[in-house]
C-alpha cells in the first residue's frame, strides 16, 4: 500500500538526473568486473572457496543494487560483507583452528606432507644427466624471504627427455623456451616445473642463466645465505615422487624418491626397510627409535590444546600468573587514569581559571601522540643505564629487568597515556551534571567535600560508567603497549614462553609467531579463552550499567 | 572551595547565552567574600600536571635535536640544536622513512574515508529506515564489538597467507590486505556513536524531502550527510588516530621495509639498535606525530562534544 502511495511521485517528478543512473550502473558494472577478475584468478589457482564467496557477493550486489527494493540493504551491504569476511569469519576460523595442531611442521595437508617427504628423500641415479642451475627469487622480493626457484638449462647436446617427459603438456609450449643457442629453459619451484620463455634471458659461459625477466638471480654469496633451503628445495616432476634437486651450486639433477608410501596401511618405508607409521600429525618410526620424518600435517586434535592450557602442569602455572596480571593491569590502569583525569577535570572546572583552553590542548598531547612513539620512548626512559627516569630521580632501579619494576613501569606509562582521555570525558560529563542537585546538597548542609564525594562523583560515575567498562576491555587486550615497552619480559630464567608482564594476547602472539616452534593451534585456543573472558566481563559490565535497555 | 564556584560550571554548560554575565557576577561575588583564594593554587597544580604530561615530549624533542644521536648521550631538556638526526634518517637506505610515511598516509587516509562512509551508511539504515530485524541487527553488532578481531590474528595470518597465493596483491605483505582487515571493523566500530547523533535529527525533515519527491539516496547524500557532519568529524578523528597508530595487525602483515607503515618501520629501527639509532628514531617519531596532533588540536571541540554526547546519553 505504502509502495503505491510513495512511489508514483518519485517516478512522476523524475528528478533523478540521467548521470545518477549512469553512475549507479557504472559502479555496479565495475564491481562485477573486479569480482569477475578475482574469481578468474581463484579458478586458475583452484581455490573453490574463494570462487563461491565471490559469486555470492556478486549475486548480492546485483540483487540489492539493480532493483528498487531492499533499501536498507543498499546501505548495509558493503559494511556487512566486510564485517562477515574480515571480522566474523576470522573469529570462526580461530575457533576451528583451536581444535587442530596447526603450526610449525604442521601446516600441510596429509597428501602434501607425503609428497614433501618423498621429494626430500630424492637421491640421484648414478647415470642421470645433470642440468645447469641458477637460484633465483621473484624480482623485487627480499633476499632473505623471497620464494626460491631454480632456473634450469638443458644444453643442446644433452637429452632433455627426462625433464620434457616429466613436464608433459608444458613442453608443448615448446619453441618459446629455447634460446638461439639451442638451450632449453625451465623454471622450477616447490610447486612444480614450468617452461621459462627464452626472451630476455642471458646465459653465462657455463650454460647457466645469468638474468631472466621477472627474476632476480642470486649470486653465490646471496644463495649461500639460504644454503639450507637451496639444499632442501625439491621441484616435483612426474607422478612417482621424482624431483629436481640441487647437486652443486650450479648443477641440478632429477632423482627418484627412496621412501615409498603405502596408502592402505598408512605406512612410509625407507630404502633400508625402516617403517614409519602415522601418529599425531607426523610419521614416527615404528620401532620408536630415531626422529620423526620431517614434514607433518594438520589434523584435528579435539580438546587437546585446551587440555594443555588448563591441565598441563608446566603450562597451567604460567597461564594462571598471566591471567592474574591480565586482570590487575586493566583494573589498576582504569582506576589510576580515571582518578587523575577526574581530579584534573575538577581542577579545571572553575570559570575564574584563565587559559583553560591552552592547558587542555597541552594536557591532551600524550593522547594525541601515536602509541608506537610514546611506548618506545617510555621504554627508553626506563632504561637502567641511560634512561631518563633513573637519571632524573637519582635512583638505580632495574625497571625493565625486574618483574615488579617492569609492572610498575607499565602502569606508570599507561597512566601517562590514558589520563587525558579520562580528563576529556570527565570534563564533558561534569558539565552535564545538573546544578540543582548540588544546590539541594548545599541546602541540606553538605560541605564542598561531601558534595563532591556523595553527589558529584556518583553522578559522574553513572555518566562515564560505560566508557570505563570500554576502557577496561581495551586495556584487557592492550597488546601494543606491553609489546613496545617490555615485550612481555622480563622472563624467568629457563622459561622463554611466559613473560612476567605478558597479557594473554601477548602470550598468544608469542606462541603463534615468535616462539621457536610456533603453534598456531594452541595460540588460537588461548584466543578463544580470552574471547570467553572478554564476553563474561563485558556482560557483567553492561548489566551493571544497563546500557542495553536504552536502545530504541 | 565555596559554593558559588561549584555552581558555575553547570551554569556554564546549561545556559550558554547568559553565562558571561552570571559567571562574572559570581566570580566577583566570591572574590569579595574570599579575596585572593581559589585560583592561584589551581594554576600551580595545573603547572605540575603540565610537567607530568610534557616531559616525555620534551625528551623526544631533545633527543631528536641531539647531534650525538644516542640514547646514552640524550638529556631531558634540549641543549644543542642540530638537524643531524633528521639528515641521517632521510638519507638512510636501510630505513626508507618517507616510504613508511606514505604507506601510513595511504592506510590511515583511505581507511578513514571508507570507514566513515561505511559507518554513516549503516547508521542511516539503522536510524532513518524501518525494517524487520533492525533491533536484532544492532544488538548483533554490539555483540560483535565485544570480540576484538585482534584476537583472531592467527586466523587472519593463515587466511591472508592463503589469499596471497591466489591474489598476490591482497595477501600478506601488502597494504591492501591490511586495509581490508581494517575495513572489516568499520560498521561495528562507530555505528552506535553515529546512530545516536543521527537520531537527534528530526525525522520530519526526511518526510518533507520525501514529499518533494526526493529519493532515499538523495536524502542521504545531499541532506543527512551534511546535517551529521560534526559526528562524522569525530568519527574521522578516532579512525585516523587509531589507524595511524595500529601496531599488531600491521606487524603481522607488513614484512618488507618498503611496505611498512611508520609504526612498524620505527619499531624496526629501534630493534636494530636502540642506543645508536635513538636520535634518528626520535627525529622520525616527531614527524610521525605531526598528523595526529594536528588532527587533534584542530578538531578538539568536536571530539569532546562527540565523545560525551555518546557517553552521557
Amino acid at each position: 500500500m505504502s509502495q503505491t502511495v510513495t512511489d508514483p511521485p518519485t517516478s512522476e517528478v523524475g528528478h533523478t538526473p540521467a548521470w545518477v543512473h549512469a553512475a549507479r550502473w557504472g559502479l555496479i558494472a565495475l564491481t562485477l568486473l573486479g569480482l569477475g577478475y578475482v574469481a578468474q584468478q581463484a579458478i586458475e589457482a583452484g581455490s573453490w572457496l574463494i570462487v563461491i564467496v565471490v559469486a555470492f557477493i556478486a549475486m548480492s550486489v546485483l540483487v540489492v543494487y539493480s532493483t528498487r527494493r531492499a533499501i536498507p540493504a543498499k546501505y548495509l551491504l558493503p559494511g556487512l560483507v566486510l564485517l562477515l569476511l574480515f571480522q566474523i569469519w576470522p573469529i570462526v576460523y580461530t575457533a576451528a583452528t583451536a581444535f587442530t595442531n596447526y603450526g610449525d611442521g604442521h601446516t600441510l595437508s596429509k597428501d602434501e606432507a607425503v609428497q614433501a617427504i618423498q621429494a626430500q628423500s630424492v637421491r640421484q641415479d648414478p647415470d642421470a644427466p645433470r642440468y645447469g642451475m641458477s637460484v633465483a627469487i621473484p624480482e623485487g622480493a627480499a633476499i632473505e624471504t623471497g620464494e626460491l626457484s631454480f632456473l634450469l638449462t638443458v644444453a643442446p647436446a644433452e637429452d632433455a627427455g627426462e625433464l620434457e617427459e616429466e613436464l608433459g603438456e608444458g613442453a608443448d609450449a615448446g619453441g618459446e623456451n629455447v634460446t638461439g643457442d639451442g638451450y632449453q629453459l625451465f623454471v622450477g619451484t616447490e610447486e612444480g616445473l614450468e617452461p621459462l620463455p627464452a626472451e630476455g634471458v642471458e646465459l653465462r659461459g657455463n650454460g647457466t642463466v645469468a638474468a631472466a625477466p621477472g627474476f632476480r638471480v642470486l649470486n653465490l654469496m646471496e644463495a649461500n645465505q639460504r644454503a639450507q633451503e637451496v639444499q632442501e628445495l625439491a621441484v616435483p616432476v612426474g607422478e612417482e615422487g621424482s624431483a629436481v634437486k640441487a647437486a652443486t651450486t650450479s648443477q641440478a639433477f632429477v632423482g627418484r624418491p627412496t621412501i615409498s608410501y603405502d596408502e592402505d596401511a598408512d605406512v612410509m618405508t625407507t630404502a633400508e626397510g625402516r617403517r614409519y607409521v602415522a601418529q599425531d600429525g607426523n610419521f614416527v618410526p615404528e620401532d620408536g627409535v630415531g626422529p620423526v620424518l620431517p614434514a607433518g600435517w594438520t589434523e584435528n586434535v579435539g580438546f587437546e590444546n585446551f587440555r594443555t592450557i588448563f591441565l598441563d602442569p608446566a603450562f597451567r602455572g604460567g597461564f594462571l600468573k598471566i591471567f592474574l596480571w591480565n586482570l590487575a593491569f586493566p583494573l589498576l590502569s582504569v582506576v589510576s587514569t580515571f582518578l587523575l583525569g577526574m581530579l584534573l577535570a575538577l581542577l579545571f572546572n572553575d570559570p575564574r581559571l584563565k587559559g583553560k583552553a591552552v592547558y587542555r590542548s597541552l594536557l591532551v598531547l600524550p593522547y594525541a601522540l601515536p602509541i608506537f612513539v610514546t611506548g618506545l620512548v617510555w621504554a627508553a626512559m626506563f632504561n637502567q643505564q641511560f634512561g631518563l627516569i633513573n637519571e632524573v630521580t637519582g635512583l638505580n632501579i632495574n625497571w625493565l629487568g625486574d618483574p615488579w619494576g617492569a609492572r610498575a613501569a607499565l602502569l606508570i606509562t599507561n597512566l601517562w597515556l590514558g589520563f587525558p582521555y579520562m580528563f576529556l570525558i570527565c570534563t564533558g560529563a561534569l558539565q552535564s551534571i545538573p546544578n540543582d542537585v548540588k544546590e539541594a546538597a548545599a541546602v541540606d548542609g553538605a560541605g564542598p567535600v561531601r558534595t563532591l564525594v556523595s553527589v558529584t562523583m556518583p553522578l559522574l560515575l553513572v555518566a562515564v560508567g560505560p566508557l570505563l567498562v570500554a576502557s577496561f576491555a581495551f586495556n584487557f587486550n592492550n597488546f601494543t603497549l606491553i609489546y613496545l615497552v617490555t615485550r612481555g619480559g622480563p622472563f624467568d630464567s629457563g622459561n622463554s614462553l611466559v613473560g612476567n608482564t605478558d597479557l594473554l594476547i601477548n602470550f598468544a602472539y608469542r606462541i603463534a609467531l615468535e616462539s621457536g616452534t610456533p603453534n598456531i593451534g594452541l595460540a588460537s585456543a588461548v584466543s578463544i579463552v580470552i574471547f570467553g573472558l572478554v564476553g563474561i566481563i563485558s556482560y557483567l559490565g553492561f548489566r551493571q550499567s544497563n546500557a542495553l535497555e536504552e536502545v530504541n | 572551595m565555596s559554593q558559588p564556584t561549584a555552581q558555575t560550571p553547570a551554569a556554564d554548560a546549561k545556559s550558554p547565552a547568559p553565562r558571561p554575565v552570571s559567571a562574572e557576577k559570581k566570580a566577583a561575588a566570591s572574590a569579595v567574600s574570599k579575596p585572593r583564594s581559589g585560583v592561584w593554587w589551581r594554576h600551580l597544580l595545573a603547572l605540575v600536571a603540565l610537567v607530568w604530561a610534557l616531559f616525555p615530549v620534551l625528551f623526544i624533542l631533545s633527543a631528536a635535536l641531539n647531534p650525538a644521536g644516542t640514547l646514552s648521550s640524550s638529556s631531558p631538556l634540549p641543549q644543542q640544536f642540530s638537524m643531524r638526526n633528521f639528515e641521517r634518517l632521510f638519507s638512510s637506505t636501510t630505513f626508507p622513512y618517507w616510504t613508511w610515511f606514505q604507506n601510513s598516509l595511504i592506510v590511515a587516509g583511505l581507511g578513514t574515508v571508507l570507514q566513515v562512509f561505511i559507518g554513516a551508511a549503516a547508521a542511516f539504515a539503522f536510524s532513518r529506515l524501518r525494517w524487520a530485524g533492525r533491533r536484532a541487527g544492532l544488538m548483533t553488532l554490539l555483540l560483535a564489538q565485544m570480540f576484538p578481531v585482534l584476537l583472531a590474528f592467527s586466523a587472519l595470518y593463515i587466511m591472508f597467507l592463503r589469499l596471497g597465493e591466489v591474489l598476490p596483491g591482497l595477501g600478506l605483505n601488502t597494504l591492501w590486505g591490511l586495509l581490508l582487515v581494517y575495513l572489516g571493523g568499520s560498521m561495528g566500530a562507530n555505528v552506535w556513536l553515529l546512530k545516536g547523533y543521527f537520531d537527534t535529527i528530526p525525522k520530519e525533515m526526511d518526510e518533507a524531502a520525501k514529499m518533494d519527491g526526493a529519493s532515499h539516496a538523495r536524502i542521504f547524500f545531499t541532506m543527512t550527510l551534511r546535517l551529521v557532519a560534526p559526528i562524522l568529524a569525530t568519527v574521522a578523528i578516532l579512525s585516523f588516530v587509531m589507524l595511524w597508530g595500529e601496531f599488531l595487525l600491521a606487524s603481522i602483515f607488513l614484512l618488507d621495509q618498503d611496505v611498512r607503515t611508520l609504526g612498524i618501520g620505527l619499531y624496526s629501527l629501534n630493534l636494530a639498535d636502540r642506543n645508536a639509532y635513538f636520535g634518528m628514531f626520535c627525529a622520525g617519531a616527531l614527524i610521525a606525530s605531526i598528523p595526529p596532533v594536528l588532527v587533534y588540536l584542530g578538531l578538539q571541540k568536536q571530539l569532546i562534544g562527540g565523545l560525551t554526547s555518546g557517553a552521557v546519553k
